[in-house]
């Protein structure tokens, strides 16, 4: 079956795509899996400079899920320009780039160090981090910082392909999709995590340091799809569905809805070659349902009268 | 690069060890040996039954203990929801596994070498001492808080001169922690080679003489992990420079000079 997906001059080979922040620079999955099987890899969120990111403990397990306030710890954009980059298959798999700045300029300036690498084919936006007390999620919660935040990018990115993650940490996820996308964005991808929170009531502290931490995995797969439906119907651009996916069912819940593709994040550390073999999942899966291709499956949602 | 990392091995037998007052506390459990070429003790695998549904969505990382080509056994303290579940396996169950992973402990065939194994720290040096070249140059020193038949000990002990001391009373800390100061300072005099394992307050008595010393030792860290590759950042400590690294892959074996506590 034919897995092609093509979307705003973005080719993947398939639709699944790994999270950021969950499968590294990449190279880390290498030993597991061939990485050119997979449709993208998200890299882990990259700023300006090197950040730390946040105090331990930053993850703890929950019920169908985790939180985690990593806080965007990365080496800096001109690490992964110089040692990683050359070190994945960006010919062969789509590389795409993740985002994280305090301002509408900061973000411009990444965009603009990004832009001339061959070995970027996209930009996504993070404007949807929980975890950093500087910007983050205020600005996925302001419609008019993410359009103000989508244009900066926009304007420095050259040609290369804007994708905006949003956050559901809103009321309404439509009035964010459509300034994302009037900001200028060629897709959008969502969700990033839920804001969430766990205590212990032996040590009566929290689990997390940050105390507040974001949710991922498959608790949050029901607000994702719902996230995903409205944002599909808010805006003409296409959108990338996140959130809980843990089997190739799970995907293709996204697809129904409308998503061009997937991203898969905390069901990597079920098993760290859990994105390849979704792959071959997938279209198993479709066959066996009796779609004849991904196009025709997408967006195939019927509803109630 | 090696594509063979994560398997799908069988459960050969969960057997509990010893006599604690709970049952169950302590086990052993074998696995099928995956089709490695070898592993270095201190280093652990992440393994994830692969009957567990969603609920508990990551893999526990354990150090590997021993292995005899056929098999490769963990030593497991029940300590919640996945050890307990991973403690009622049966032969003929699977479970998802990678490794091995990360570093390993330093090995000086000629250096007087002392093992630190608080409770169950005790488990990779089983592997060390089987492993080494040259076991005479080797002495375990060895805290517990159950009856010591609960730790692979006596397996241990065969191979290497050993001295325990059991923590009952609150006044035993005391005549531990004398204890490990007085063998961390005649290492050190000797330029000896320092190993230790255990919790982390263990872990951070052994440093703090390390540096008082100025012995060569290192650390085994048991930071929770998701994981175990280094790509979620969740099982991070801070190297001698202040920086966070990945416990997984930049260890989990440190020099007590080079990570904060
Ligand atoms: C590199 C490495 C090697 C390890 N080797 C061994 C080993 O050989 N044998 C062994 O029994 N255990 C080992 N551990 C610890 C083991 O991974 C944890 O005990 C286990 O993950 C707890 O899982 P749980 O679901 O039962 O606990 P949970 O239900 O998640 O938690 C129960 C309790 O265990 C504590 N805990 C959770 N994770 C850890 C952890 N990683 N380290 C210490 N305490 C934890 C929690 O704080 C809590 O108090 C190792 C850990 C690491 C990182
Ligand atoms: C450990 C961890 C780190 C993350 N780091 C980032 C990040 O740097 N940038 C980002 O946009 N999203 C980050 N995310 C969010 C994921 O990319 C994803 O949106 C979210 O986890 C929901 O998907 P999931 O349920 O499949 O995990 C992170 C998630 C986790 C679990
Ligand atoms: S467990 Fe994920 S980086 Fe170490």
């Amino acid at each position: 079956m034919d897995m092609h997906v093509s979307f705003g001059g973005l080719d993947l080979k398939n639709p699944v795509m790994t999270a950021s922040g969950t499968f590294g620079f990449g190279m880390e999955f290498a030993p597991y899996g061939d990485l050119t099987k997979l449709g993208g890899i998200v890299a882990k969120g990259l700023s300006l400079k090197p950040r730390e990111g946040n105090p331990m403990p930053r993850i703890t397990e929950t019920p169908c899920g985790m939180l985690n306030a990593i806080g965007i710890q990365n080496p800096g954009v001109e690490y992964f320009i110089t040692k990683a980059l050359p070190y994945l298959p960006w010919k062969k798999v789509a590389v795409i780039a993740n985002l994280y700045a305090c301002d509408a300029a900061e973000f411009g300036e990444l965009a603009g160090v990004l832009a001339g690498e061959e070995g970027v084919a996209a930009l996504e936006v993070n404007v949807s981090c929980p975890n950093v007390k500087e910007g983050g999620i205020a600005f996925g919660q302001d419609p008019a910082q993410i359009a103000k935040v989508t244009e900066a990018v926009k304007k420095w990115a050259g040609n290369k392909h804007v994708m905006v993650k949003l956050s559901p940490n809103v009321t309404d996820i439509g009035v964010c999709a459509r300034a994302a996308a009037e900001g200028g964005a060629d897709s959008l991808s969502l969700i990033n995590t839920l804001s969430g929170m766990a205590v212990d009531i032996r040590k009566r502290k929290p689990c997390i340091a940050n105390v507040i931490a974001g949710l991922s995995g498959p608790a949050i797969k029901p607000v994702a799809l719902r996230c995903v439906y409205q944002a599909v119907k808010a805006v003409d651009i296409p959108v990338v569905g996140i959130g809980g996916i843990a089997s190739a069912e799970d995907a293709l819940e996204f697809i129904l809805v409308g998503a061009q593709a997937v991203q898969v994040g905390t069901a990597n550390f079920l098993r760290p070659d859990f994105a390849f073999n979704l792959v071959d999942e997938i279209e198993t899966l479709l066959g066996e349902i009796g779609a004849t291709s991904l196009d025709d499956f997408r967006g195939s949602l019927q509803l109630p009268l | 690069m090696s594509l063979r990392n994560c398997r799908t091995v069988k459960v050969l037998d969960v057997s509990p060890v010893g006599q604690s007052k709970s049952p169950g506390e302590l086990f052993e459990l074998r696995l099928q040996y995956p089709d490695w070429d070898g592993w270095k003790p201190g280093q652990f695998v992440m393994i994830r039954p692969t009957g567990w549904e969603l609920d508990l969505l990551w893999a526990r990382p354990f150090s590997i203990c021993s292995s005899d080509g056929e098999s490769l056994t963990l030593f497991i303290q029940n300590m919640g929801r996945g050890t307990s579940r991973i403690g009622k396996l049966k032969s003929g169950d699977t479970v998802t596994m990678w490794g091995p992973l990360g570093n390993s402990f330093a090995v000086e065939p000629e250096t007087p070498t002392l093992l630190l194994a608080g409770g169950i720290g005790i488990a990779p040096f089983r592997g060390y001492v089987e492993q080494h070249p040259q076991p005479e140059n080797l002495k375990l020193f060895m805290a517990h808080r159950l009856p010591l038949d609960c730790y692979p000990y006596a397996l241990l002990s065969k191979s290497v001169s050993s001295h325990c001391m059991i923590e009952e009373k609150p006044e035993d800390l005391d005549r531990i922690i004398d204890t490990m100061r007085d063998r961390i300072r005649e290492y050190a005099a000797q330029d000896g080679l320092i190993l230790s394992c255990g919790p982390t307050p263990f872990m951070r008595t052994v440093q703090r003489f390390a540096l008082e010393f100025k012995a060569r030792a290192q650390v085994s860290l048991e930071n929770r992990m998701a994981c175990g590759v280094g790509a979620c950042l969740g099982c991070v400590t801070k190297d001698g420079e202040g920086h966070h690294v990945q416990v997984c892959t930049r260890g989990p074996v440190f020099w007590a000079d080079k990570v904060e506590l």
